[in-house]
């Protein structure tokens, strides 16, 4: 790259309608790192009435008795606890959120494929979320059947809720499927020239993974809802068995989607990790191209074992046989992942910040979720816990220890890019700590319920379960409590932060070779071709194969 | 290290800034080739559940899967002659005889629209209402799914047609517009072809 010395004022950009300064975050804006940071923001709001919903679900569930709130607005609150936390926290924020913030600099781009659907996308998303919430406070009610809404329940529960609910629902999918034809338009074919998939940062895999996804399994949930909503409004039977209808068919047709949406959740967070670890470990990502491979795998095989959600749902037994196994094999793509993070860490110059903690912190919990998971896999395991907490466990394991742990890995990894400041890394250390002690004091006990049997999803259970319910609304009161660190940190560094410099990092992926804050075209002058992103830890002397141990290969960093 | 240095690009001002502007591909007919992949799974979901019900949930007594082939028949010919019309009408469009364009283009609307009529009239003469048995209802809704399709198709079809009447707005080179809504008019008379094949020949 050729640096000319005479400096240049900076360029006059284009007149425009489009407002500046902070204001141009609530408006409908075409960059994409305003997008990104507000569906990043957005998703932190809708993540704090997700977690108020938990507070109320764990408050209930402190005593064996419902005295905390009723029945049936234990129901409502658990419905949208699920449905908050996955389609207006998780989904936004690591696809939407730190893919539309990251993609364009990976591809060597100005924006995104499409600014304007871009932006469409995101307004999509506060809408249908106050309309989500605010059917708490219509007739009867929100929706009271779960995330899932598995009918004959979601059919005789209270209809204005279970229709807002399926009007959010389809709005959020929209939004997710325009996000996902723009990712796998700037992925696949806005990439500046020269720069080939292969030279790629894995996020790019992750992100083309997971919209491929996302662009093939939401619409299956989209038309599924729009049945059901016939079913509701217009009284016909699809799913109603009392009109000669079919329960399993609405089973089969969201298991469809909603298997892959925990790839849709987790395959965008495994691209972060193997951003954040090469970098504080100042070694090369471990495994580049099996990692593509294995994304690729995970992606195929994420789409034909949505049926072991279904083991107790009368399927027959090749069904569950197939099943089982598919879901098994995909604990080898995972472990190749795990196994190349593990090996990129091994021996690094680790540099022990908060986001490298989080990130290993997302290891070790998201491969316990993983074990459990292959247990939940096979069926007569599965038939003993089938909706029981050790499910509930078990998934929190997944989207929290390990999704949710990446979106902190991510915000100290990228926040002195997003603001040009430092977050304080010791506010930061409190938060690990107090995240990783509250979250598996929270849902490692769970297991233990699910295996003696305390069924999910109610609010009333056996007096014997108190001691280890009470553990379990401790761990959630000190998740709460470990926002507050987080919060304070990030508010007082955006105000008083150490400046970041543009590389605080010493990275080498294409979004730290400008200034933090990036200007609005992401560069001034050329985007830069970078064709090596993980290219730590090299030094001029060669070393001979022959008679190197593997330690040589990386500890001779110069 | 193939990677430009880190030091270098730390205030990096380069005299050709923001000149690359004009090296954006249009990724536009991508773009609504992957949003027709993501309708088509709709269809495919709904295809799955009626096959499925077909299978394993029998109708009440004295209820049939029989239909009426005359109209739907007719209907399948005239939306398979308005692709042929859409696209003869791009033929001409890319020998910049706008005029004809315009023609078939009107011509493509209008059996999309006649489509939609014979659908009507189907409705109305069809011993079976949305919420008879679960064939009944599958049927409408697939229909109905894919009526709304058509509906949607022949207005932008209508769109495109009046746009066109300006000079220079659709040219051999820069025709987003038409190419667009050719590629959704060929799709939705392929998944009419798949579910008239289910509907009424299975």
């Amino acid at each position: 790259m050729t640096a000319s010395l005479t400096p240049i004022a900076e360029p006059t950009p284009a007149p425009s309608l489009q407002p500046s300064g902070w204001l141009r975050y609530f408006s409908f804006s075409l960059d994409h790192k305003v997008i990104g940071l507000q569906y990043i923001v957005c998703g932190f709001l809708f993540y704090f009435v997700g977690g108020a919903l938990a507070g109320v679900i764990r408050t209930e569930l402190a005593t064996p008795i419902s005295d905390f709130v009723s029945r049936e607005v234990y129901n409502q609150v658990l419905t949208l606890h699920g449905t908050v936390m996955i389609f207006l926290w998780i989904v936004p924020v690591v696809n939407g959120g730190f893919g539309n913030y990251l993609i364009p600099f990976y591809v060597g781009a100005r924006d995104m494929a499409f600014p304007r659907l871009n932006a469409v996308a995101f307004w999509m998303i506060p809408p249908s979320g106050l309309l989500l919430i605010s059917s708490y406070f219509v007739h009867g009610g929100a929706a009271q059947s779960g995330w899932t809404a598995y009918p004959p329940l979601s059919l005789t529960t209270p209809a204005t809720g279970q229709i807002l609910w399926i009007l959010s629902v389809l709005l959020l999918g929209g939004s997710s499927i325009f996000g996902g034809i723009n990712f796998i338009a700037t992925i696949v074919k806005f990439r500046q020239p020269g720069l080939k998939m292969m030279m790629l940062p894995m996020y790019c895999w992750a992100m083309l993974g997971t919209s491929i996804l996302v662009v093939l399994a939401t619409p299956v949930l989209a038309g599924t809802l729009i049945l059901l909503s016939l079913d509701i409004v217009a009284h016909t039977g699809f799913f109603n068995p009392g009109l000669g209808g079919n329960v399993v068919v609405y089973q089969h047709l969201f298991w469809f989607y909603s298997h892959p949406a925990v790839y849709i959740m987790v395959l965008p967070a495994f691209g972060l990790v193997s951003e954040i670890l090469p970098v504080h470990a100042r070694k090369p990502l471990f495994g580049y191209v099996t990692m593509v491979y294995s994304i690729m795998a995970i992606v195929i095989l994420g789409l034909i074992v949505w049926a072991h959600h279904m083991f107790t749902s009368g399927t027959p037994p090749w069904m569950r046989l197939f099943f089982t196994i598919a879901t098994a094999f995909i604990a080898v793509p995972t472990g190749i992942k795990f196994f190349n993070w593990i090996a990129t860490l091994w021996r690094g110059r680790l540099a022990l910040t908060t986001a490298m903690l989080f990130s290993c912190a997302f290891i070790i919990q998201f491969v316990f979720g993983g074990i459990t998971g292959v247990a939940l896999a096979q069926v007569p395991f599965d038939v003993h816990v089938h909706d029981t907490y050790f499910v509930v466990a078990h998934f929190h394991y997944i989207v929290y220890g390990g999704t949710v742990f990446v979106i902190f890995a991510s915000i100290y990894h990228w926040y002195p890019k997003f603001t040009g400041r430092m977050l304080n890394e010791q506010l930061g250390h409190l938060h690990l700590l107090l995240t990783v002690i509250g979250f598996n004091l929270c849902f490692g006990p769970q297991h233990w319920l699910g295996l003696n049997g305390m069924p999910r999803r109610v609010a009333e259970y056996d007096p014997a379960f108190t001691f280890v319910n009470q553990l379990s609304s401790v761990g959630a009161l000190m998740m709460a409590i470990s926002t507050l660190p987080f919060l304070i940190n990030v508010i007082y560094s955006a105000l008083g932060g150490p400046m970041a410099g543009n590389n605080p990092w010493r990275a080498l992926t294409p979004e730290w070779l400008t200034s933090s804050p990036p200007p609005v075209e992401n560069w001034r002058g050329a985007p830069p071709l970078v064709t090596e992103p993980y290219g730590y830890g090299h030094n001029g002397s060669p070393i001979d194969l022959q008679t190197a141990s593997g330690r040589d290969l990386w500890s001779t960093e110069p | 290290m193939t990677t430009a240095p880190i030091t270098a690009s730390e205030g990096t001002t380069t005299a050709d800034a923001h000149l690359d502007h004009g090296h954006h591909p249009d990724l536009r007919m991508f773009g609504v080739a992957t949003f027709l992949v993501a309708d088509g799974m709709t269809f495919a979901g709904f295809f799955a559940a009626y096959l499925t019900f077909r299978a394993v949930n029998p109708l009440p007594e004295g209820s049939t899967y029989e239909l009426e082939l005359l109209m739907p028949t007719i209907n399948t010919v005239l939306l398979v002659v308005s692709s042929f019309t859409f696209h003869r009408a791009s033929k001409e469009l890319m020998a910049s005889r706008m005029g004809a364009c315009r023609g078939w283009l009107l011509v493509s609307a209008l059996l999309g629209v006649a489509f939609l009529g014979g659908q009507m009239l189907e409705y109305f003469t069809l011993p079976f209402g949305l919420t008879a048995n679960l064939f009944a209802s599958t049927f409408y809704a697939l229909t109905g799914f894919h009526g709304l399709h058509v509906t949607l198709g022949a207005l932008m079809i209508l769109i495109v047609w009046w746009q066109a009447r300006q000079p220079g707005k659709f040219t051999p080179q820069d025709h987003f517009g038409i190419a667009a809504v050719e590629l959704y008019w060929h799709f939705v008379d392929v998944i009419w072809l798949v579910l008239f094949a289910l509907l009424y020949l299975l």
